[in-house]
């Protein structure tokens, strides 16, 4: 009786220890590993280049500009009176995705977005004069041929989403800090 | 392998995967139920460990390169980045410079466990072999790492060694012109280092996979140097040896950490922290600590070694070998005979004089990589029948004299080549190849071993842990003392809050020191490796940033219409430059570049107190040392002499927090400013080290009871 109790005892005491020891490596593993995996994120220099500011004066009406954010191309159009209409009559239920142009910019006559097409990444032509800007006055991806209207908005074409709109605000009339 | 009898397994999916592919098979057999002897000590432990530490420096090492450029002008600075910018870049990087250290602690133990109990002896001459060509390609791998981030020691350690190829006759400048790609070690130098330190390693993991096989042939050795006699000589390594290994692995680790969290530059010479620069060699080049007794041996052939009448002993010699050759049996034989021939005959070609001379450069090259090439003829030179060294009381004694001949050779290494040192290490040569050329030999002949147990089962278990102790003991010492020995001034230790185990930055005295920086010293020095965005770490404000970093212009550019322009600096830049290039620098300072800051605390030996002493070690010149124009006393500077004029007096920098404006005050406080601003990760270091430390400590006790627990019926 009591040896049997005995063994019982060792028994559970073993089978303890080793849930404890196998535990114990598996959380140290890991945990080491997340070190190896986060070094892989942003490293703090890239993170010091994540905003940026611009200054907006020399930039004329009806003209564009396109700076370097994050290492990506963003778009910054000084909107005509003209444009500012066209995007702001056409009806939103009718778009693929549907987004007023009032939503889309902070002042209506600067219009900011990432100038990476939706579809599979592709920079749009029409920030210049002498490029296409597609069958809604805006952008257009050769890519592909995805369509973008004055609003930066996908009209016609492969790609499923506006032009995405980053973070930005003003810090004067004429600054504008994005990120 | 892998054909032989399969295990049947109960998972359904293990099993079918088996019955195609019979991995699981070959894992039992190799790791579970594979028969080792029961009587292995705490040295057996050592090759697990080694694994261990190749893995970790493989996956430190991926991700490391996932961080670094392989090329001259951003090496250094590339290196610099991931300790200062990237996620855990300084954990990750110490882990991988400090574990190479440990890697080859790991290994030199390995291999005095092969040596002590006879490892190498027949069946397992092989074993042995891939084992040194595992040492080998960890040597050629460590040396190249060493070079990478392109620091003045790196940069000409490279030099150093690439040029002991120069010593080959004929076609040695050849030879060296090749490994450079180049004229002297460079861009093209580095890059092919990178890609060779990147590759061996998998060929180094290939080797030990062979090693490994090998061992499963013949089975380990053990303590007693006998054969197992049976089953109850042997254990299966699963659950004794692997918990065994857990357990003595996670006392390593315990060590590994506290050197790497704690003394993670105990290894690293000041000259690793200064940028490569290829006109200009450092006073003392050493290698890294676990190459300096091959290193001494090479300095040991300080002398030509003549050979009188060389050619016609060559021709003797030559001669001899043709009518051996002839009368040999067998076509093998008689090849190879036929190739000494050639072969001396090429020799006696290259020695035009009579007098065959070989010269020390050469002769020390070749000392060097004998030293280790004996290695391989070990199971050939030691020929006893007897393996382990606990029934050799002879060889025992010759044993221990060549470690320690071998740690006194490493101690010889660091030090300069003079006096009483190259005695010694000639010495210490002398009886290193004495030991395998002719202490062996007769000992295979003339020891009378003591009587051997019948089998295994009849000794009493033992643990040694002797040599761990004295190898980890050993190592700083290898690597501190021959460095403060070169000291040229004594520099006094300060009190810091730094200081210690747990000790942290003071965050006033770090602001006050920046301060002082930005009044005196940045008017000469740069800071290239610190931006205005780190200033945050010493407890200023996003604006205040932003304020301090706009009172300075940076170049940028081009604009638009293509041309450079100032812009106030941004909190992303790094320190303005007081100088447009070094150069100007240069010129600025009648000869003399005013150093880099950004490092200088870990580029000098004492650090902080080195700062400290430096600043407040102006005086007047003892009489009869005449200073010229431009130079200065000082008490602490190589040599008493300085280019630098006394940079701070009384009162010069105003302090906002009412801390005394003395020369004593500012130079305490810029000593602490540039002790941060070399090692900004100083505290998270600490911190993180702390807790690994505890859960390892933790970790260990649970293995010890698990492997208390699971030995328990075989005591
Ligand atoms: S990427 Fe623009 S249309 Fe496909």
């Amino acid at each position: 009786m009591s040896t049997a109790n005995q063994t019982d005892d060792g028994e559970t005491r073993r089978d303890f220890l080793h849930l404890t020891a196998g535990a114990l490596g598996a959380v140290g593993v890991g945990v080491f590993a997340w070190p190896f995996i986060d070094s892989l994120n942003p490293a703090a220099d890239t993170l010091a280049m994540s905003t940026i500011e611009v200054d907006l004066s020399p930039v004329e009406e009806g003209e564009s500009i396109t700076v370097v954010w994050r290492g990506k191309p963003v778009f910054i159009r000084h909107r005509t009176p003209k444009e500012i209409e066209s995007a702001q009559k056409i009806a939103v239920a009718d778009l693929r995705d549907s987004e007023a142009d009032q939503d889309r910019v902070q002042k209506a006559q600067w219009l900011i977005m990432v100038g990476i097409c939706t579809h599979l990444g592709c920079v749009p032509l029409g920030q210049r004069k002498t490029e296409p800007k597609g069958d809604f006055g805006g952008w257009f991806c050769p890519c592909h041929g995805s369509h973008y209207d004055i609003s930066g908005r996908i009209r016609k074409g492969p790609a499923p989403k506006n032009l995405a709109v980053p973070q930005y605000n003003f810090i004067d009339d004429t600054t504008v800090r994005i990120g | 392998m892998g054909s032989g009898e399969r295990v049947t397994f109960k998972n359904p999916v293990v099993s079918w995967i088996d019955e195609r592919l019979p991995v699981f098979s070959l894992m039992h057999k190799e790791y579970r139920a594979f028969p080792t002897p029961k009587n292995f000590n705490y040295l057996w432990n050592f090759g697990a460990i080694a694994s261990v530490m190749l893995i970790l420096m493989i996956v430190t090492g991926i991700v490391l390169a996932m961080h670094y450029t392989p090329h001259a002008d951003m090496a250094f600075g590339s290196v610099e980045h991931i300790m200062r910018d990237v996620n855990w870049g300084w954990m990750l990087r110490y882990l991988h410079m400090n574990g190479a250290a440990f890697f080859f602690v790991a290994v030199y133990i390995h291999m005095f466990r092969g040596m002590y109990y006879g490892s190498y002896k027949k069946p397992r001459e092989l074993l042995w072999i891939l084992g040194v060509v595992i040492f080998l390609l960890m040597m050629a791998t460590a040396f190249m790492g060493y070079t990478l981030p392109w620091s003045q020691m790196g940069g000409w350690a490279a030099t150093v060694i690439t040029n002991l190829f120069s010593a080959v006759p004929i076609f040695g400048d050849d030879i060296v012109s090749l490994l450079w790609g180049g004229f002297s070690v460079d861009n093209p130098t580095l890059n092919r280092f990178f890609s060779l330190h990147y590759v061996l390693p998998f060929v180094i993991f290939a080797v030990v996979f062979l090693h490994v096989w090998a061992l499963h042939v013949s089975g380990s050795n053990n303590p007693l140097g006998i054969e197992p006699k049976g089953p109850q000589d042997t254990l299966p390594f699963h659950p004794y040896y692997t918990m065994k290994d857990t357990f003595g692995l996670a006392v390593f680790l315990l060590l590994y950490v506290v050197v790497t969290f704690w003394f993670p530059n105990i290894f690293a010479h000041p000259d690793h922290f200064v940028e490569y620069n290829p006109l200009q060699t450092p006073p003392h080049i050493v290698p890294e600590w676990y190459f300096l007794p091959f290193y001494a041996i090479l300095r040991a052939i300080t002398f030509d070694i003549a050979i009188p009448f060389g050619n016609v002993l060559f021709l003797i010699a030559a001669l001899g070998a043709t009518l051996y050759a002839y009368f040999s049996a067998g076509r093998v034989r008689k090849f190879l005979w036929l190739c000494i021939v050639a072969d001396i005959f090429a020799l006696a070609l290259l020695s035009f004089s009579p007098h065959f001379v070989l010269e020390a450069k050469l002769g020390g090259v070749i000392a060097m990589f004998g030293s280790v090439g004996l290695l391989v003829l070990l199971p050939w030179l030691d020929t006893h029948p007897v393996r382990s060294a606990r029934f050799r009381p002879r060889y025992r004694f010759f044993l221990w004299l060549f470690v320690i001949a071998t740690i006194v050779l490493g101690y010889v290494g660091a030090q300069l080549p003079e006096g009483i040192w190259v005695k010694l290490g000639q010495l210490c040569t002398a009886y290193y190849f004495g030991f395998f050329l002719v202490i062996l030999p007769w000992l295979s002949r003339t020891e009378k071993a003591l009587p051997l147990p019948k089998s295994i089962s009849d000794a009493v278990l033992k643990g040694v842990v002797v040599l761990f102790a004295v190898i980890s003991f050993s190592t700083p010492v290898l690597a501190e003392g021959g460095e403060h020995s070169h000291e040229a001034q004594h520099v006094e230790s300060q009190e810091w809050s730094f200081r210690g185990p747990f000790g942290t930055y003071d965050r006033e005295a770090l602001r006050r020191g920046y301060t002082v920086y930005q009044n005196v010293c940045s008017a000469c020095h740069s800071m290239n490796l610190v931006s205005y965005r780190n200033l945050s770490d010493l407890g200023y404000s996003p604006e205040q940033v932003k304020a301090i970093a706009a009172e300075y212009s940076v170049m940028d550019g081009p604009d638009d219409e293509g041309e450079m322009f100032e812009r106030p600096a941004l909190p992303r830049d790094p320190f303005t430059n007081p100088y447009p290039n070094r150069k100007a620098a240069i010129y600025a300072n009648n000869g003399s570049y005013p150093p880099d800051m950004s490092l200088l605390a870990k580029a000098r030996h004492g650090g902080a107190d080195y700062i400290y002493g430096l600043l407040t070690g102006y005086g007047d010149a003892p009489h009869g040392k005449d200073l010229m124009q431009g130079q200065y006393w000082n008490a602490v500077m190589t040599g008493n002499v300085i280019a630098m004029a006394p940079p701070l007096s009384e009162g010069m920098v105003s302090y906002e927090d009412g801390s005394p404006e003395t020369l004593d005050q500012y130079a305490r406080d810029v000593s602490h400013f540039l002790t941060w601003a070399a090692e900004p990760h100083m505290e998270a270091r600490k911190y993180t080290g702390v807790k690994v430390f505890i859960f390892l400590l933790v970790f260990a006790i649970v293995m010890y009871g698990v492997k208390k627990k699971t030995w328990a019926d075989v005591h």
